[in-house]
């Protein structure tokens, strides 16, 4: 078992950062997720890995930063919180398309434009449908832990790799701030150049031999041709990820009459909703979105056949909603709760939303 | 085992350090812990609260709206708070500075003179200490031992040498709470 320590959702993506063996962090403070590099400078990996840390003058420059460094075949990452991603969209539109891995976090507040610094979901939207242009998906986590923050740094690399393509951990501020037991894993060293080369040197701009082709890193295409070819690529890149990496967790839902979808901090509040309900006798479950890209629409759907409706609750104006609508193609009732610009719902409003939304609705 | 508990008053009376004392000891009992704050201008003077959650379960909901324990520290938090305790749970209060106090008739209420006796002791630093021993004669969640534990693995190194003065800070807590009213 690795060590064992009580910690600030923030400060373990950047503890996560240095164990996983991460080469660089480039990012802009921004509350509530500040800790993250301020939790990065105060372990000074530079000195025992070389691993760089670096306070860039923006989020438009951290995102270039990560763009140039992925570019190289390491492994890259940065933080922000809502109206920081939305500097960085460009770049990560460019990312998508120049198929650089990388993890982003996000540790949503409430918007739009500069709102405030309390916790929200409302960049669901954003995070799974593009945010920036073009026709691209990012692999998006949602932590639902401080657990969950750490594994999902590690995972992310790997699924990065895996798929050459953003990840974005779309944490809040909930996550972000919570205290609680974490096991980390232990430090892992950073890949070697021969290692780099072993598994990105086929695309990667790590020197070029005589012998083999220029690699170009690039979105840009002007002949149209090639550019379908490249989205056809894509297209079939996210089709694979679909198949393959759908994560969610099912909570109580095998003899449910009644099934709430929410993801992150979200679902934590459903899951005492869930328990206060039960006791009531209500027959609810909780179905938890792990990855909101690619969206756990199967379940959604094999569930559909079976409840008497679904509640998505969410701290935006319903935003997920939509998807779980998608997948449940009108074979049963699909109701949205939520609240915005930073308040979080308690517990108990959930059960009273899910009494008047599904149980006399 | 679950006892959830929101420790509320004003910035810098050190209700997110308690908070997090309580759960690292928490950690130590081998408990699930959760300790959520309130966060934002805040901690620039104004109240500040944090929601402590220890149980021998995984931990659901990290945001509350009722308490099995409220620890109370200023008027402001009194007013908001008061009504979240669960009916049969637990008040523990300082009067210092308290205008009106708490009046449900459905909870235990009991309080500790947490500002006078920090200056008695000679340090107002240990205030939040003397307030958690109150909490833990109250409510003895926590092995003393282990929140012994849990001072040394939250309290930077440095301030080890300031480990025996906040247990016998504990202890003065522990001696000196009041019962109001029990239910």
């Amino acid at each position: 078992m690795g060590e064992l320590r009580l910690m600030k959702g923030n400060e373990v993506i950047a503890e996560a950062a240095i164990r996983c063996g991460c080469d660089a962090y480039f990012g802009y403070p921004i509350t509530p997720q500040s800790e993250i590099m301020e939790t990065l400078m105060a372990h000074r990996p530079w000195e025992e890995s070389g691993m760089v840390v670096l306070q860039a003058e923006s989020e438009i420059a951290s995102i270039h930063m990560v763009y140039g460094a992925a570019g190289s075949g390491k492994r890259v990452m940065t933080s922000s919180s809502s109206p920081g991603i939305s500097l960085m969209a460009e770049g990560i539109s460019y990312m998508a398309g120049a198929e650089l891995p990388c993890v982003i976090v996000n540790v949503q507040r409430g918007g739009p434009g500069l709102g405030t610094i309390q916790p929200s979901q409302a960049d669901y939207n954003q995070a799974t449908k593009g945010g920036g242009h073009g026709d691209y998906s990012l692999i998006v986590l949602a932590p639902a832990s401080v657990q969950e923050m750490h594994d999902f740094v590690i995972l992310g690399f790997e699924l990065a790799f895996k798929y050459l393509t953003p990840v974005m951990i779309l944490a809040d501020g909930v996550i972000g701030q919570l205290m609680e037991k974490v096991e980390l894993i232990d430090q892992r060293p950073r890949w070697t150049n021969e290692q780099v080369a072993e598994i990105s040197g086929n695309w990667a701009t790590i020197g070029k031999s005589a012998s083999r082709k220029k690699h170009i890193i690039t979105s840009l295409e002007l002949d149209s041709s090639i550019m379908e070819q490249n989205n056809i690529r894509l297209q079939e890149k996210y089709s694979l990820i679909r198949s393959q990496e759908v994560r969610y967790e099912a909570i109580s839902c095998d003899d449910a009459e009644y099934i709430i979808v929410a993801f992150g901090s979200s679902a934590r509040i459903c899951q005492k909703t869930v328990q206060i309900a039960r006791k009531k006798g209500v027959k609810v479950g909780l179905i938890r979105p792990i990855t909101l890209f690619p969206f756990p629409e199967k379940i959604i759907a094999e569930y559909a056949a079976k409840v008497k409706g679904f509640l998505s609750v969410e701290f935006n104006a319903g935003q997920m909603v939509n998807d779980i609508r998608l997948a449940v193609n009108g074979k049963t009732k699909v109701e949205y709760f939520g609240r915005m610009g930073g308040i979080v719902p308690t517990p108990d409003e959930v059960e009273t939303a899910l009494e008047q939304k599904l149980l006399r609705g | 085992m679950t006892e959830e508990i929101i420790i509320a008053g004003f910035g810098g009376q050190g209700v997110l350090s308690m908070g997090k004392i309580l759960a690292y000891s928490g950690v130590m009992q081998d408990q699930e812990v959760a300790w959520f704050p309130s966060y934002g201008p805040e901690m620039r003077g104004g109240t500040a609260n944090v929601t402590v959650i220890l149980s021998d379960e995984r931990i659901s909901s990290p945001i509350l709206n009722k308490f099995d324990t409220a620890i109370i520290l200023n008027q402001q938090s009194m007013t908001k708070f008061e009504s979240h305790v669960k009916p049969g749970g637990t008040l523990i209060y300082d009067p210092n500075g308290i205008v009106k106090h708490p009046s449900r008739k459905d909870i235990n209420i009991l309080r500790v003179e947490g500002a006078r006796l920090a200056i008695e002791m000679g340090n107002p630093l240990t205030f939040n200490m003397i307030v958690l021993g109150a909490f833990l004669k109250a409510k003895p969640v926590i092995k003393l031992e282990n929140v012994k534990k849990g001072l040394e693995k939250s309290l930077p190194e440095r301030h080890h040498k300031l480990i025996p003065l906040n247990l016998e800070a504990i202890e003065v807590g522990q001696a000196n709470l009041e019962v109001v009213q029990t239910v």
